[in-house]
């Protein structure tokens, strides 16, 4: 799937475009990776408006995203999550652990 | 078991492509039922949860053949089968507990809570070396019909 990037400010923004399940996330990991290497954020945001479908495969995204920025002392929040992702972070509790706007 | 209005079977290769695909025909398959867009939903994630299961961990290192089946049976019920010939599972108990994953970094172990918490049954029969059938149904609530 498609990832734009914006960064300003140590906010690092990933928009993400697209099916977010497994076949789509193949690769997505290590391009959250090197992002956030490239730009060492203070918070990163995964802005999900684009995002058509999300599964447990997406979970594992942000999880890895939550960890990385751990790491870094940051901070890691979700926006624009459409109905179905939603729904799929509540089923899971992760939105209970990530900011969900 | 609750009388058959209908059904389709579709069997195809464990590529990963394949996920889209099912989600589609399940889509498409639902639309029978007049489900919500809310409902909807639960169904493609449902479908999409097990079929990547049956694609990643029954074939981890090969292709295999993947057989949904879908049913409408009597009192609005949408029943979908997942299939595959692959690895199996040794303890489904183990497997359905929430962060229970074999499958690393890349997955999180929430498929099957997923599934569960989206259907109102799910219903796991797995033989080691032969291969797992998920079996998942939710009944579609009935809505008034605007016109006609
Ligand atoms: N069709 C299958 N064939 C063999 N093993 C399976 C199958 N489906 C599930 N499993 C096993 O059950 C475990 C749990 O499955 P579940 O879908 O809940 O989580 P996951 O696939 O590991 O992660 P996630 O679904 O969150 O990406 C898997 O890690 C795997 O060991
Ligand atoms: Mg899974």
């Amino acid at each position: 799937m498609e990832v734009s990037t914006a960064c300003r400010e140590r906010t690092l923004t990933l928009t993400l475009h697209g099916e977010l399940d497994h076949h789509g996330a193949k690769g997505l990991m290590d391009k959250v990776d090197r992002e956030i290497e490239a730009a060492l954020p203070l918070q990163l945001v995964m802005d999900m408006k684009n995002v058509s479908f999300m599964d447990s495969s997406g979970i594992a995204v942000v999880m890895r995203g939550r960890q990385r920025m751990r790491e870094l002392g940051g901070t890691l929040a979700l926006v624009h999550v459409p109905t179905q992702p939603k729904k799929v972070f509540d089923a899971s509790g992760i939105s209970r652990i990530v900011t969900i706007e | 078991m609750r009388r058959t209005e209908n059904y389709v079977k579709i069997e195809f290769l464990s590529r990963s492509s394949n996920e889209g695909f099912a989600r589609v025909a399940a889509s498409g398959f639902a639309a029978q039922l007049d489900p919500t867009l809310d409902e909807l939903g639960d169904i493609r994630t449902s479908v999409s949860e097990a079929v990547t299961n049956a694609i990643v961990h029954a074939y981890p290192d090969q292709l295999g053949r993947i057989l949904l089946k879908m049913r409408v049976a009597e009192g609005n019920i949408l029943e979908l089968t997942v299939r595959d010939w692959g690895r199996g599972i040794e303890n489904v108990e183990q497997a359905r507990q929430p962060l229970y994953t074999t499958g690393g970094a890349e997955r999180s172990g929430m498929g099957f809570t997923i599934m569960e918490s989206f259907m109102d049954r799910v219903h796991v029969k797995s033989v080691p070396g032969k291969g797992t059938t998920v079996v998942m149904r939710k009944r579609i609530a009935t809505r008034a019909k605007t016109g006609r």
